[in-house]
Order: structure tokens, then sequence, then C-alpha cells
């Protein structure tokens, strides 16, 4: 069973039929035990990253996921808010404290193209561009499209973390990846065929 | 690179899906969920729902048709009509929608759009303007599905949403909604310079070429079209091929 964590941040639905669809069994769950029942864990979300970090403290989340993750080592697929909360700290409306399960840190978006300021947010279809392999991103061509919709980035300390990097005016990371840890800044299970392939790689993947 | 996006947009009147002229004489023009299924297979790059009934009494019909919608479709869905409050854009989100669409009730009171970016974050959070030209050839926003004159200036006003933190703006010329005449370059050319966040353009599309204006001459960052789709043969694969020939940066 995938569980897919709730702690109020923006639509489960999408995420949780679009793992179904691929062939995963899921459930939606603010629940500590469903976490621990769990063969794989979701972080979706989308919004702020105070709130989020706030949510999973207040959820009890947090102490639970270090277990869960970093120690037991169960497959874990990050999107979008669920990838930047892996950061050890963000600057999103303030300095707050993220998960720290990746050596990053989270920034605005504030790129240059021929010296003007780039639109936030990076709303829309753009290539990501893999700088390793990656077990989930096999049958996805290099530099496909995926839907990004997001005002902040991830700025990734260690480049052993990078899986994908994507241009707005300037690169930046777009997967991480870690031994049992994947996410993405963009929305698998709004890309279509290539986001359906993530996920379908996601519910298919065996960790030796 | 990031991509300029061909977005249909389907109007939603009673369940089922209307096109109009100038904002009035509802047509109806179909499903919207079957619409929506081949817009999806088509690989349009967002959809655009918008409730034109926006009474709270057909809220549910809007709810069904985005729930049916994103259990089939795994593509970003914006959705609006009528919203007024947080808990109608927390339920629109849950129901499977990315990005909510507000109009009306962001001049009514723009500290609403504050509200809703601080909560739901600002990428999350759209803000639609309907716009008619004046006989002096000033542009007015009108709210209430282009009934009610604002007394104000696109330009301004847009500035004033992005000011208060909205993600994203569509802006729409009610004097060429349905009309295939084409879009208001000027009027879009005037918004995408005044802002910077991104513009979805609408109001007039007739050509494949109008999708490339929009992009190049109106400098959108994405262009919503209906009558198009629904009254032509032209479709989101032959708009994409063309696009793609004029060497406009949008998915293959």
């Amino acid at each position: 069973m995938i569980a897919i964590i709730d702690y109020g941040m923006g639509n489960l639905a999408s995420i949780a039929k679009a793992l179904e669809y691929v062939g995963g069994v899921v459930l939606v769950t603010k629940r500590i035990e469903d976490l621990q029942k769990a063969q794989k864990i979701v972080l979706p979300g989308v919004g702020a990253f105070a709130e989020g970090m706030a949510q999973l403290k207040k959820q009890e989340m947090v102490s639970v996921l270090n277990e869960l993750v970093l120690k037991q080592k169960k497959p874990f697929l990050g999107i979008c808010l669920g990838m930047q909360l892996l950061a050890k700290k963000s600057y999103e409306f303030g300095e707050y404290d993220g998960l720290g399960f990746i050596d990053a840190e989270v920034k605005k978006i504030d790129f240059l193209q021929a010296n003007q300021k780039l639109s936030v947010p990076h709303v829309g279809w753009n290539n990501v561009q893999l700088k390793k392999e990656s077990v989930l991103m096999e049958g996805v061509e290099d530099n496909s499209d995926f839907y990004f919709v997001h005002s902040y980035h991830m700025v990734c300390n260690d480049n052993s973390d990078v899986v994908g990097t994507t241009d707005y005016g300037r690169e930046f990371t777009s997967i991480v990846g870690r031994e049992n840890i994947f996410a993405t800044q963009f929305h698998p299970e709004k890309s279509q065929k290539d986001g359906l392939k993530i996920l379908e790689n996601f519910v298919e993947w065996e960790i030796k | 690179m990031l991509k300029k996006r061909i977005i249909p947009v389907l109007l939603l009147k009673n369940g089922r899906m209307v096109k109009t002229i100038k904002f009035d004489q509802y047509r109806d023009v179909g499903n919207p969920i079957t619409t929506a299924r081949i817009y999806d297979a088509q690989r349009a790059d967002e959809l655009v729902f918008l409730d034109i009934d926006a009474s709270t009494a057909n809220r549910r019909t809007l709810l069904d048709i985005v729930k049916e919608v994103s259990q089939e479709c795994f593509m970003p869905l914006c959705v609006g009509g009528g919203i007024k409050t947080l808990e109608d854009i927390r339920l629109i989100l849950q129901g499977g929608a990315d990005k909510v669409i507000i109009n009306t009730h962001a001049v009514e009171d723009i500290v609403f759009i504050n509200q809703a970016t601080e909560k739901f974050g600002s990428s999350t959070i759209v803000v639609s303007i309907d716009v008619r030209k004046k006989n002096n050839d000033e542009y007015e926003v009108y709210t209430h599905g282009g009934e009610k004159a604002t007394g104000l200036k696109p330009v301004e006003w847009s500035k004033k949403v992005e000011e208060n933190g909205a993600g994203e703006i569509i802006i729409t010329s009610i004097d060429l909604d349905g009309t295939m005449e084409g879009l208001d370059i000027n009027l879009i050319k005037a918004i995408t310079e005044a802002v910077n966040i991104p513009v979805i353009c609408s109001g007039g599309v007739g050509t494949l070429d109008d999708f490339k204006k929009g992009f190049v001459e109106g400098g959108a960052s994405a262009v919503g079209a209906g009558s198009i789709f629904h009254f032509t043969d032209q479709s989101i694969i032959k708009t994409r091929r063309h696009l793609v020939n004029e060497g406009i940066n949008v998915r293959r």
C-alpha cells in the first residue's frame, strides 16, 4: 500500500487517482499508523513552506518520517512542496527549517534572461535534463516536458542529489534523488503520459 | 525552456458546455467531460473551466465536473466561477483543480486575493479580468459576467492584482469573445508589459495564426481559445503543429 500524506496542503485527489491509474494501491491518510503500515510514502503538496512544516509538526509526522524514510528507508516520493520540504531550510516569507533529508535550501525564483526578470511563478511545461540515472525515470525520454507551477526552487549543496535540472533563465534543480528518496518539483500527476510513467515506476520500485 | 501554452477554455452552464458571443447568446456546445477527454488526448497544455452560472445552487455541478475530469485527465485544471470564500477555493482544489480563477470578487474585495494567496500559495490563485473597449478607444474592466462597469482601467487593475499576490492573470476581451476575429493585441500587450506574472490571453482567437500573434506580438505566456475548437476543424494537434512550424516554443 502506498500512503499519501494528507497534511492539508492542496489537492490529493489527482495524485491518488493517478497512482491508482498506473496500478498502485493507495491510501490517503493523516494517520501515523497508516504510514507505518505502508510500503511506500508520498508527500504531495501545494502552498507555502512554513504552513507545510507547521502542518506536519501539528500532525506529529516529522519524527515518523525521519524513522520511516531515513532509518527504515521506505521508498519515498515528494512532489512540488513535498520536494521542497525535504530541504534543510527555506526562505519563503521568512526563514524556516525543513525536514533536512536533502542538504539543500529553498529560495525564491529570481532569474534573469537577457537582463529581464522572468515571470514568477514558473508556470507551464518545461523540459527536464537528466543529470544522473534513476530507476524512476526509466521509459521517459531525456528532455521531456513536465508541468511546473512554483515560485520557489531548491538549491542543492550536494550535487550527487541532483537527478534532473530545468532551464528557466538559468538551470535549477527539478528532480532530487538519494537512495530511497525521489522528489520532483513538477507535478507528475499533471504531466500526462510522461508523468504517469514516473508514477508507474514508483509503484513498481523495488529497492534492493 | 518554458514553453508557451495552448489552453482550451470550457464555459459551463447547468452542467453543459456553452459558448457565448461577446459574453451573451449562450449556445450549447456539448458535454464538458467528453470534451475534456479529447483535449487531454490531444495533449492540450491546460484546461480552463469557467462556471458562468456562478450561483451557489450550481456549485455542486461544477465540483462534480471537476472531480470527474480530474479522475481521468492527468493534466493541469484551472477552475473558476463565482468564487467568493476561502472555503470555495479549498473545495475546488480538493476536487482536483490546480488553480482557481477569481474575477468579480477580486474587484469587490482585493483583500480576498491577499488572503487566498497566503493560504493557498500565489501560484494557485489566478485573477481573471474581463474588458470592454469604450467609444473613446479606452478600456474598462467589467465584472458579473460583463454586466457591471467598474470604472477600473485594465493596466492599473492588473498591477494592483499582481501587488496583492495573484500568480497569473487571464485577460479577456469581451468585445471579441466568440467572434473569431482575432485577439486584441494592444490590450494584451499593455498587460504583459505592465506585470511580471504570467498572462493568459483570450477572446477572439479564430485562426491558428492568432495563437502566434498572442504569443509573439502580445507577449502572452498562454493563449486561451474556445470557439475555434468548438466551431471549426482546427484542433489542439493542428495548432501545435502550426506553431512548431512557425518556430514558436511550444511542446512538440
